[in-house]
Formats: C-alpha cells, sequence, structure tokens
C-alpha cells in the first residue's frame, strides 16, 4: 500500500506524456467535420484511412502532390549512410585514441569532446561555404549526408572511446605478438566485442539524423528534403482549409522507423550504455 | 635455438630514466629469470625485447640477429601475458591458430600444429569453448598453447601464475619448466616470486631501480649475494641482518652486536673471512644470516664449525616441514629454522646453533658485500 501514491504518480506521469500521442492517433483518424464538431479528446466515430493515405501520397508539399512518401524515401537514402559511415569512422577513431596511443591523442580527444556541445547553428554559415567549395550545396547525397557524419563525428568517437577505454590492452598488445597488423586486430579482435557499443551508437544516431530539421532545411533543395523538412511545407502549404487529420498524420508516418528502432535494438541500447566492456 | 644478448639498455620516460644500462646474456636455450620487485623494471624490459616499447638505447640481440626496430611480428618471439590476454570472441581453437593465420602457414600444417599442441597440453576437450567457459588454470593452459604453436626463437612470460592459486601455481610452474626442456628453446621469464626464480631458472637476473643488481645461477644467487638488496629479496623467511662490530679478541677474530649491553655474545668469524673483516676492525657492519643457518645443534656437517648460543624463544611458526624460531640476540630479533621435532616452548630457553661459515657481511651504508 505504501507504493500507492509512487504508482499515481508515475501513472501521471505517463498520461501527461502520452496525451499528445494520442491527440494526434485520434485525430489522424478523424474526418474534417468530425475534428470541427467533437472534442478535441473524443475517439473518431469510425477508423477513416483517408488522412494516412493522403499525407503518405496525396498531399501537397511544395510544387509535388505526392504526399510525403518521397521524402520518407530521401530520409531513408540519407540516414542509411551517414549512419554506417559516422558510426565506422566513430569506431576507428576510438579505437585509435585508446590503443594506438600517439603524442597528443589526449588534445585531439578533448577538441572532438568540444563538438558535442556545439550546436547545431554554429556550423550552418562555414558547412555551407564548404559545401559551395566542394559544389554538392543543395544536395541529399552526398551534400546532406556530409554534414551528419561530421556533426556526428564528435559523438560516435566519445562513445567508442569510452567503450573501448574499457578493453584490456593487453588484447591488443598479444595480437601484435601474434603477428596481426592494425586493421586485422580491429576486425578480429575489436569488433567482434564492439555489439553493444555499435548498436548504441547507430540508435543514437538515426535518431538524431532522422528527426533532425536544421540542416535538412538549410542544405537541401526542395524535392531533396528529408521528412521532416516535408511535414513542415505539409502543414505550411495551406489551401482552403487546414487538414489536421493529414498532417497528424504524416507527422505520425514519420515517427514511425525511429520507434521500429527502438523496439528492435532498444535492449541494446540500455545494455550498451551501462554494462562494461568484455573481460579479458 | 635461441641465444639472448641485452647490451646496455636504456629506457627513460621524458627525464625519468626507468633502465640504466641492462647488460645480459644467455647461454643457448637458457631459462633467464627476471625478478625485482614491482616498478624495478623488469617488464619494461620484457616489453622492450617483445618489441612492444621502444628502447631508448641500447642493442638486442637473438641468435646474433639485431631486434632494434623491428616490430613484435618480426621478431620470431612469442609472449604469454599474466592476464592471459585470450581473444574473448574466439574460441580456444581459433586463439591458437590466429597468429599461424597471421603468418600465412598452410591449411593442413595449421590442423596439425593445432593438435600437437593441444595433446601437449591436454587442452583437447576444450578446443571449442570460449575463453570465459574456461577456469583460470585452463585459460592459462590455453595462453600458453597460443604462444607454443608459433614455434618461436624465444617466449617471454610476464608474470603468467600470478593469477593462479597457490595449488595451480605450483603445477603450472613444473609444467612450464618441463615445457621448457621439452621445446628446447630460450626462455625469459618475470617474476616478483622468489620461488618461482629459484625452481624455475638456468640464469636470474635480480633487478631493482632498473639496475641488474646479480646476474647468476639460482645458487649463487642464494648463496653468494652481491649486495644487501639481492640478499634480503631472496629467500623467505628473509635473512637475519645484524649490526655487528668487529674485534680482536684473544680466541681471534670476533664478533660483537653492536649496542649489546654488558658483555653481549661473541660470534666466531670463520678463518676464511678473517682477511676481508681485518679492515673493519671496531667498525660497524651488517652481517647477514639466513634462518636456516641459524639451527638445531644437532645439524653440523663433518669439520663444520658451529657457535651455539642459548637464546630466549619468543615465538614459533610450525610450517611442516620445519619450524621457525623467533628469538631475540641482544636485542636484534632473529629467526631461525629448526626441525619439527625439536621440542620448544614459547617463552623457554633454546641452544641455536650458528653455521658462521655461510654468513655474509655488508658495508651498511650501500650494502655491497664486504666478505
Amino acid at each position: 500500500m505504501r507504493r500507492l501514491p509512487i504508482y499515481l504518480l508515475l501513472t501521471l506521469a505517463a498520461l501527461f506524456f502520452l496525451l499528445p500521442l494520442y491527440i494526434m492517433l485520434v485525430t489522424s483518424f478523424k474526418t474534417m467535420p468530425e475534428i470541427y464538431n467533437q472534442g478535441i479528446l473524443a475517439l473518431p466515430r469510425q477508423f477513416d484511412l483517408y488522412a494516412w493515405r493522403h499525407a503518405w501520397s496525396g498531399a501537397t508539399i511544395g510544387a509535388s502532390n505526392q504526399g510525403i512518401h518521397p521524402f520518407f524515401i530521401n530520409s531513408f537514402e540519407l540516414v542509411i549512410p551517414a549512419v554506417i559511415i559516422s558510426t565506422a569512422i566513430g569506431a576507428i577513431n576510438g579505437y585509435i585514441l585508446t590503443h594506438w596511443r600517439f603524442r597528443g591523442a589526449n588534445i585531439i580527444f578533448y577538441l572532438l569532446l568540444l563538438g558535442t556541445v556545439f550546436p547545431f547553428q554554429i556550423i550552418l554559415l562555414p558547412m555551407a561555404w564548404v559545401q559551395g567549395k566542394l559544389h554538392i550545396a543543395g544536395t541529399l547525397i552526398p551534400g546532406l549526408v556530409m554534414v551528419h557524419i561530421i556533426y556526428g563525428l564528435a559523438f560516435t568517437t566519445l562513445f567508442f572511446r569510452n567503450y573501448y577505454v574499457g578493453i584490456p590492452h593487453d588484447l591488443v598488445r598479444a595480437a601484435r605478438v601474434d603477428g596481426a597488423g592494425f586493421f586485422r586486430i580491429f576486425w578480429r579482435v575489436m569488433l567482434p566485442l564492439s555489439t553493444p557499443i555499435i548498436m548504441v551508437t547507430a540508435i543514437w544516431q538515426f535518431t538524431m539524423i532522422w528527426n533532425n530539421f536544421l540542416f535538412g532545411v538549410v542544405f537541401t533543395n526542395s524535392d531533396q528534403q528529408p521528412v521532416t523538412v516535408a511535414i513542415n511545407d505539409l502543414v505550411d502549404t495551406v489551401t482552403s482549409v487546414h487538414m489536421w487529420n493529414v498532417d497528424m498524420a504524416a507527422a505520425l508516418i514519420a515517427a514511425i522507423p525511429t520507434l521500429v528502432v527502438y523496439l528492435l535494438a532498444g535492449k541494446y541500447f540500455v545494455r550498451g550504455l551501462t554494462g562494461g566492456a568484455v573481460k579479458g | 635455438m635461441g641465444k639472448l644478448i641485452l647490451q646496455d639498455i636504456h629506457k627513460s620516460y621524458g627525464k625519468d630514466e626507468v633502465l640504466h644500462g641492462i647488460n645480459i646474456e644467455t647461454g643457448e636455450n637458457q631459462f633467464l629469470v627476471l625478478i625485482g620487485p614491482s616498478g624495478c623494471g623488469k617488464t619494461t624490459l620484457l616489453n622492450i625485447i617483445a618489441g612492444l616499447e621502444q628502447e631508448s638505447g641500447g642493442d638486442i640481440l637473438l641468435n646474433d640477429r639485431r631486434l632494434n626496430g623491428l616490430s613484435p611480428k618480426d621478431r620470431d618471439i612469442a609472449m604469454v601475458f599474466q592476464s592471459y590476454a585470450l581473444y574473448p570472441s574466439m574460441t580456444v581453437r581459433n586463439n591458437i591458430l590466429f597468429a599461424l593465420e597471421n603468418r600465412k602457414v598452410p591449411k593442413a600444417e595449421r590442423e596439425q600444429i593445432l593438435m600437437d599442441v593441444a595433446r601437449m597440453l591436454q587442452i583437447e576437450h576444450l578446443l571449442d569453448r570460449r575463453p570465459r567457459q574456461l577456469s583460470g588454470g585452463q585459460q592459462q593452459r590455453v595462453a600458453i598453447g597460443r604462444a607454443i604453436a608459433r614455434r618461436p626463437t624465444l617466449f617471454l612470460f610476464d608474470e603468467p601464475l600470478s593469477n593462479l592459486d597457490a595449488k595451480l601455481r605450483v603445477e603450472m610452474r613444473s609444467e612450464i619448466k618441463r615445457l621448457h626442456q621439452q621445446l628446447q628453446t630460450s626462455m625469459v621469464y618475470v617474476t616478483h616470486d622468489q620461488i618461482e626464480a629459484m625452481t624455475m631458472g638456468d640464469l636470474i637476473a635480480v633487478m631493482n631501480e632498473g639496475i641488474i643488481q646479480q646476474l647468476g645461477s639460482p645458487e649463487s644467487i642464494y648463496n653468494d649475494p652481491a649486495n644487501r638488496f639481492v640478499a634480503g629479496f631472496m629467500g623467505s623467511p628473509s635473512m637475519n641482518f645484524l649490526p655487528v662490530v668487529p674485534r680482536e679478541e684473544t680466541s681471534g677474530l670476533c664478533l660483537r652486536v653492536a649496542g649489546a649491553e654488558g658483555d653481549g655474545n661473541l660470534l666466531p668469524i670463520p678463518p676464511k673471512m678473517q682477511g676481508a673483516l681485518r679492515s673493519q676492525l671496531g667498525r660497524r657492519i651488517t652481517l647477514g644470516i639466513r634462518p636456516e643457518q641459524i639451527t638445531d645443534p644437532g645439524s653440523a656437517r663433518e669439520g663444520e664449525a658451529l657457535h651455539s648460543i642459548e637464546l630466549d624463544v619468543e615465538l614459533l611458526e610450525p610450517t611442516g616441514p620445519d619450524t621457525l624460531v623467533f628469538t631475540r640476540l641482544d636485542g636484534h630479533s632473529l629467526v631461525a629454522r629448526v626441525h619439527p621435532s625439536t621440542y620448544l616452548q614459547i617463552g623457554s630457553r633454546c641452544t641455536l646453533s650458528f653455521h658462521m661459515e655461510r654468513a655474509v657481511f655488508f658495508d651498511p651504508e650501500n650494502g655491497s658485500r664486504l666478505a
């Protein structure tokens, strides 16, 4: 009985966080007249899938009227290479910073750490200048992919470094005596031990890149935009009436991938953040 | 086949010099033990031989081949680590095969070597397990197996037994020694355990503060220590050290314990040492005598002159094969080692005989050997 207040408080907190999601869900299944005539919390009379269909393939966004699905695909084309490349480079960086230490390794690491506290806005202008010089301004691939890889490196390097610090150095020394070189040790000894931290980093990067709006809106042209920017355009493109149900459905579609990733790999996330490295 | 020569090895970290010119030359296929307290530089020296650390100066020669600057994999060495350092993600089989694959040994030959090694170390039934499924002793065997599979010219061991329990340690000790005889290869073995050093080594290098204090056979290190550090470091319980003053008596040159009240006890100086100690007359010097050289009166070998003194028993420690007697000579504590059948009681008196022939003498200032 003494736990009752705790459960009460937790239930309230859960309701507080779930309420917007609930409103989005019910609204997305309502028709426009229903939205106008009913309370915001009321359940839909019948589950109407029009808004979902329209958001996916019919809504007008900028100059196109194909719904958000081209942009949804854009987001995948962005997130897959950006996550893989930034995670891979982060792993190599972490491996070097812990097991192939060189003069000034600590300074490099602290400079990289600084990268995790930079706000997005700081890099907008210099990055735009660099992209102009490289003639990749406005592109999704490689332009926006590059932005996310570079911005993500500080985080991925930090994750891998902190994980590899816990892997005994004797393993690397033993492998060197056994005749393995830099990449072979990484591939055969370090990577097989890295599953938890690869999952953590991949989830983190996937969520950050998928949900990012600012870089997408600044660095891509209209047909190359990721889904987050498309939703904003959808909401902004008001014709005669504001289609609340379509907006909600589009936003929910855009949220599905991160949810799926978290459900599939979430256990690794918790394990990777709490568990130490493997014992030698 | 292997002969290791270290010439004037120096190592500094910044301004800190940790090895001050190490010179060692082993015979063919010798078992060299590097021993010393922690921080003496023995592990650094091993890492330099392995190529895992860079020497600041000096030469390393293995079978007249200069190893300086070569990467570990080109030195024809294998190493066993204190932590075993087995690759956690690989099975025992792959742990052993890894080095062979790296060296592009043909597959059929690899399998043959694997089976030979597994049989030699009796780990055939463990080949498909992962390191975490093995006990400490089994992990140790696999680590040794991984090193043997390479058939190196030189084996390096970095305190390989210090993580094992006492019983297993004794077993593995004799096993490594047997392997050394079987494989006919040079080994360098780092330890801080003086029993391991004494039992395993053909050649022992006692190190302290980056300097070799003495290099020699186990017998010479134990019976003929070069200085007070070596005398005190090797042997358990440690050698007794007493401040004494040589003086001329009617019976010849004798020792008086420094600071003794009244007449005190006189210890005779054996004739062979009288010459060396005559120059120290009246000066305070250090007498070193091992516990087993202060023992039952009945234990003298033929022709050996013993000097017996009656002393108080303060404490007894029966170890089984013999009993340690803690006593006091003119105010300075002493440990003696007697036969367990000797009847003794705490608080009573007992007669102990000093084998002065085996005693050693040191300069109290710099610890160097006087006689």
